[in-house]
């Protein structure tokens, strides 16, 4: 090692540097936006809650009444996906077919867009953005204030948000699928909904269910959150109970939770592997 | 095919195929009872639902929106709670990557099974519990606040992001690491020369899309208390103040979109 | 460091299902020797390296490294005693993102501290170090590229200036030089051998190249069949003695193999004895 030629510098120092730099400002401001007091989970009165929460939580609630409330909410909360989900489908399809421009009948031998189609397509694909840009929780506070405590606003939510991204994701997908199929029938006189039927769909069809069962994997999760702003099942359970701390319910209640959860990822995985 | 002198295979050839499997169509029944069961079992008021008059309340609700509330002062007041919505999804996502981290390794397996096992239960149990849920149990033990909003963040996204890392540690080529503690190198150092340099890039995405997701998470989160936009949409939207719900409402929007179209162009930038 | 080899074997796999690859060997190192190991692919010279490395434990036989068994150690100490052995495999395993330098000082792991070792990714601490051994391969440019911009001669390369940082007293070559053209392999191969010399340190290196063992090694060992043919000073080793190191195998492997796989492993063979054998053969 008697090479005594210095090397140049590291090229990379200097931005390394002022990332660094960056983060840490980052960070720190971000300590002092969201009031990040870590010692507050651990002084005397705070402490003595969450003890007393945590230590509530053994045994769980098993007592036949409260189990049957269990399974009642827990059923509503996957009938809650289910139904919104279901009616998110039959609206996104057609959206999602409004707005594609695979079966645009205009497009055929006309080089130039069309005006009155494209500008149908481009309010569709707006409508589909501001649907899935309200989180479902937002929806359903709104819908709970408009039409009463219950789970009609929870289906109501989920068919809204979920509408927006399943509208979205189906137009993607028929967008990306062979436009030549669908051109030979357009050409040959059939109308949209024909060339859906026997081009589009035929070959869309399995992500598209692969996608909606994803989704109703989804919405069980967002049917629970849904619960917490009074929109019925179990999350609507969960919240009574941590309001009145009783740690005994909610432990069976998360139980009951993180067990539902894993059979729609059981269902869901299953399902999706049928369609390959 | 000569099946005389095999009198066994020629019983067998004679009698007919099975019929082929049916799954797929009691699949389809069984989702179109779950689909109807559901429809049926709800306990909503659908005739009321569908009537003139929830139709024009839920009209009456929207129009109430407008004007939008552009009073300078509670304009600050709506930026500032944007903020704090980036601020909890920031940091919450930044503390969920160090618990993701921790929790990983021995969820790869690299401090035996016994651990692997331990490990990816405790991230299977925090990606299952969602953030509200999360957040409304710290709020007990934290108080109200942006606080036990990025707290419970931070779980969840641990949660989602350990099982990845996980996954993409123990997927990582071992020649690196092996080849470091071959010639004495630590554990730890081995690891640091030789694997994370190999998921460190995997990482990164996993982060920054976790993050996109956490900003929405955490314009919700609010509603129970947790700080942020949702709070303050909770909050007038209780007092009836229409007006500053539809602003609230605006602002929400608007950041979910821009969030959106930007990771969108930052997908295409990355693909390009 | 003086390396001892007594009746050694080495059987991979498992269970029912083992081979031996090395068969009694012994063999003995003095401390700042240099040989060459050659032999003819599947030889096990690869393996013999890693036994002499401590990193595959022989299924019979003693190894001894300074007057210790390294098997009986303790772990820790047996691991300490790694550190003091450089091991560098054919094709370096160089993570793709990793930039040349810290590759380069990762050689030095086993020396460094923890928190020294973490700090150095983040401001690598001896690149002059690191420049200075890549400077030897004529790779000091390529310092702060990231790994996967490198061709493969100059990842091999990367994988003997990490050797340059290291302070082993044991130095174990696997191919070091195999995707070098010829004047860079033999600047690479000096580069080892008056660093070995100047640090008073051991170096075993596999070579496929016969004529670059012989120019520059003063001993040869040939490896056939997992057992030691022969180990001789380089002067005693004729063509004949050659021949017979790769002459049944290669038979055996030209009838075997495809044509163009035939003439590319001709094409490989040492030139002192392709002459003859491809007479033969083609």
């Amino acid at each position: 090692m008697t090479d005594n030629v210095k090397p140049m510098p590291d090229p990379a120092w200097h931005e390394r540097l002022f990332s660094t730099w960056l983060l840490i400002a980052v960070i720190i401001a971000c300590l002092y936006v969201t009031e990040f007091k870590p010692w507050a989970l651990v002084d005397e009165t705070s402490l003595r809650a969450a003890r007393q929460f945590l230590s509530s939580f053994f045994p769980p609630a098993h007592d036949a009444e409260f189990l049957k409330l269990i399974v009642v909410s827990t059923w509503q909360t996957i009938a809650v996906a289910t139904a919104g989900v279901t009616i998110a489908l039959i609206f996104a399809v057609p959206l999602a077919l409004i707005a594609t421009r695979t079966l645009s009948i205009s497009r055929i031998g006309n080089p130039r867009v069309a005006r009155i189609p494209n500008f149908i397509r481009n309010a569709t694909r707006g409508v589909l953005i501001v649907l899935r840009s309200v989180p479902e929780l937002a929806w359903g506070l709104l819908f709970v204030r408009a039409i009463g405590l219950g789970d009609t606003a929870g289906v109501l939510a989920i068919a809204l948000t979920y509408c927006g991204m399943m509208g979205k994701v189906f137009l993607e997908i028929m967008e990306s699928q062979d436009a030549r199929s669908a051109d030979a029938l357009l050409i040959n006189g059939a109308s949209r909904s024909q060339t859906f039927l026997y081009a589009t769909l035929p070959s869309c069809l399995p992500e598209m269910v692969s996608y909606t069962v994803f989704r109703w994997e989804c919405a069980i999760r967002s049917s629970v959150i849904l619960g917490f702003v009074g929109a019925g099942g179990l999350g609507q359970q969960m919240d009574l109970s941590m309001r009145m701390l009783a740690g005994g319910q909610v432990a069976t209640m998360l139980i009951a939770f993180v067990a539902l959860v894993w059979l729609a990822d059981v269902v869901s995985k299953q399902l999706r592997a049928l369609l390959d | 095919m000569d099946t005389a002198s095999t009198p066994d295979l020629v019983k067998h050839s004679m009698s007919p195929p099975p019929p082929p499997p049916r799954r797929a169509s009691w699949v389809f029944i069984a989702i179109a009872a779950l689909i109807i069961t559901s429809f049926a079992t709800l306990r909503g008021n659908w005739s009321g639902l569908f009537s003139l008059e929830s139709a024009s309340k839920m009209v009456d609700l929207f129009t109430s929106f407008f004007p939008l509330e552009t009073d300078p002062r509670f304009l600050k007041k709506v930026a500032w709670a944007t903020v704090e919505t980036i601020a909890i999804s920031f940091l919450g996502t930044l503390l969920a990557l160090v618990f993701a981290m921790v929790i990983a390794i021995p969820a790869a397996g690299m401090n035996g099974t016994a651990m692997r096992k331990v490990s990816r239960g405790l991230l299977n149990f925090l990606r299952a519990v969602p953030e509200l849920v999360w957040a409304s149990m710290l709020v007990i033990a934290a108080g109200l606040g942006p606080f036990p909003g990025t707290l419970a963040l931070a779980f969840h996204t641990a949660g989602v992001l350990g099982r990845l890392i996980a996954d993409a540690l123990e997927n990582a080529p071992p020649e690196p690491y092996a080849a470091l503690r071959r010639n004495g190198a630590s554990a730890v150092t081995a690891f640091a020369y030789g694997t994370l340099p190999v998921v460190l890039p995997q990482i990164a995405s996993y982060t920054l899309y976790r993050w996109e997701n956490n900003i929405r998470a955490a314009a919700v989160l609010g509603v129970i208390g947790a700080g942020g936009l949702g709070q303050l949409l909770y909050y007038h939207l209780s007092l009836l103040q229409y007006r500053d719900t539809g602003t609230v409402l605006v602002a929400m929007i608007l950041l979910v979109a821009i969030v959106d179209t930007a990771s969108a162009k930052l997908n295409s930038r990355m693909a390009a | 460091m003086s390396v001892d080899l007594t009746q050694v074997t080495v059987r991979l796999g498992r269970d029912a299902d083992t081979h031996t690859v090395l068969g009694s060997i012994s063999l003995s190192l003095g401390a700042g020797e240099q040989v060459a190991i050659i032999g003819p692919s599947g030889a096990g010279k690869t393996t013999l390296l890693h036994t002499l490395a401590c990193a595959i434990k022989p299924s019979d036989g003693t190894l001894t490294i300074n007057n210790e068994t390294p098997w009986t150690l303790s772990k820790s100490a047996l691991h300490k005693l790694r550190g003091r052995i450089f091991l560098a495999p054919q094709a370096p395993p160089l993570p793709p993102r990793q930039r040349v330098v810290n590759a380069v000082l990762a050689g030095r792991l086993a020396g460094m501290g923890m928190l020294s070792a973490l700090m150095s990714l983040y401001k690598p601490k001896d690149a002059a170090l690191a420049f200075a051994a890549l400077s030897r391969f004529k790779l000091g440019d390529k310092l702060w590229l990231r790994c996967d911009r490198l061709s493969g001669g100059e990842r091999q390369r990367v994988g003997l200036a990490r050797m340059m940082v290291s302070s082993a007293p044991l130095i174990l070559l696997d191919e070091p030089v195999s995707a070098l053209d010829p004047a860079l392999g033999l600047l690479a191969l000096k580069t080892i051998q008056d660093e070995a010399t100047a640090r008073h340190a051991t170096l075993a290196v596999s070579l496929h190249d016969v004529q670059l063992a012989r120019a520059r090694f003063a001993r040869l060992i040939g490896l056939k069949a997992g057992r030691i043919h022969f180990d001789l000073p380089a002067s005693a080793v004729d063509e004949a003695t050659l021949a017979d190191l790769y002459g049944s195998e290669f038979e055996e492997a030209a009838g075997m193999m495809r044509p163009r796989a035939a003439a590319a492993a001709v094409a490989e063979l040492p030139a002192v004895v392709a002459p003859p054998a491809a007479a033969r053969c083609f």
